[in-house]
């Protein structure tokens, strides 16, 4: 229930959104301060969501093969791999790491 | 797929593609219930990743005039995929028609996938052995490499895995993420006070494209 709950929330909000834009006078969302802050607050919400899968485990910090195949998908982000490239990477290695005991 | 794989049902990960339609928001979604939010805050993180949508929507207003009356059906398909594609057309015929041919089959092909992925794992079973999970995370970071173009937007992806991984322990599930978000109005704080000092407007702009098309709308 608490699952349906989120969905519907999070797609009333998301549609609200983008009609938002559709409907909103330029001016109000085109102030320089609303539009940095709307740039940087998903490098911000991203970040910690990939630290917090990566080496969260409920309420503790944990290193495991997960961090393994994160390095992977880093390195295959540093050479230009496409994006499925990049997710491929940190799954085999992830799978790898554990299947070798990691 | 990665869905599937944190405690969702296939009808719940379907609903989930075909009513949010936007992939961040979705992952982000997915990836605070699985570390044990609860749904409102799990509905904050992914309303905030669907924010850009409607900067997209600012522009694509412009370009495609569309009668007030499709807006509400148009706005579905305000993505990333579809702005792109939207903006690289000469003429307003072309905009319109490569917004429409993007949404249509990027919207049939995405919840198909979905769907295919959400039974692909059920039958996969346990999705950690296959190291599904971190797939979660590597989708994020594949988002969040391009948007680290600056000194600025570094900074605030370094003190947002700080506040997240330093919080985890300590604060109800979903609340760290929430508190990271902080960084950005921190950081932009911070800058904004010695961009005050050296007046350097357009470092601080996140994206060049952007500022272009900004300025291209003064005629």
């Amino acid at each position: 229930m608490n699952i349906w709950i989120a969905v519907a929330v999070t797609a009333v909000g998301c549609y609200a959104v983008k009609l938002a834009g559709l409907l909103v006078p330029a001016g109000v969302l085109e102030r320089p301060l609303v539009r940095r802050l709307a740039a940087l607050l998903p490098v911000a919400l991203l970040a910690a969501l990939t630290a917090q899968q990566t080496f969260g485990d409920g309420h503790t910090l944990v290193l495991n093969a997960r961090a393994a195949g994160l390095g992977a998908a880093a390195v295959a982000l540093v050479l230009r791999a496409p994006f499925l490239v990049v997710v491929a990477a940190a799954v085999l290695v992830t799978a790898g790491v554990r299947a070798l005991g990691g | 797929m990665t869905s599937a794989g944190s405690g969702l049902t296939l009808l719940q990960t379907c609903a989930l593609s075909l009513l949010v339609f936007t992939g961040a928001s979705q992952f982000a979604l997915v990836g605070a219930l699985a570390a044990g939010g609860n749904p409102f805050t799990a509905a904050a993180g992914a309303f905030f990743l669907g924010v850009r949508n409607a900067f997209y929507g600012l522009r694509l207003s412009q370009l495609l005039a569309l009668p007030r009356a499709v807006r509400p059906f148009a706005a579905q398909w305000v993505i990333d995929e579809t702005t792109a594609v939207t903006l690289a057309q000469p003429t307003r015929r072309a905009a319109r028609l490569g917004f429409t041919v993007t949404g249509a089959s990027l919207y049939v092909l995405w919840n198909l996938t979905t769907f295919l992925g959400a039974l692909g794992a059920k039958a996969l079973g346990d999705t950690d052995a296959w190291g599904l999970d971190a797939a979660g995370p590597a989708v994020f970071l594949a988002l969040l490499a391009p948007m680290l173009k600056t000194a600025t937007e570094r900074a605030v992806a370094a003190l947002a895995v700080l506040l997240g991984l330093g919080l985890l322990p300590v604060l109800p599930a979903g609340v760290p993420v929430l508190a990271a978000a902080l960084a950005a109005p921190a950081v932009l704080y911070l800058t904004g006070r010695r961009a005050s000092v050296a007046r350097d407007d357009v470092r601080d702009v996140p994206d060049p494209q952007d500022v272009r098309d900004v300025r291209g709308d003064d005629r």
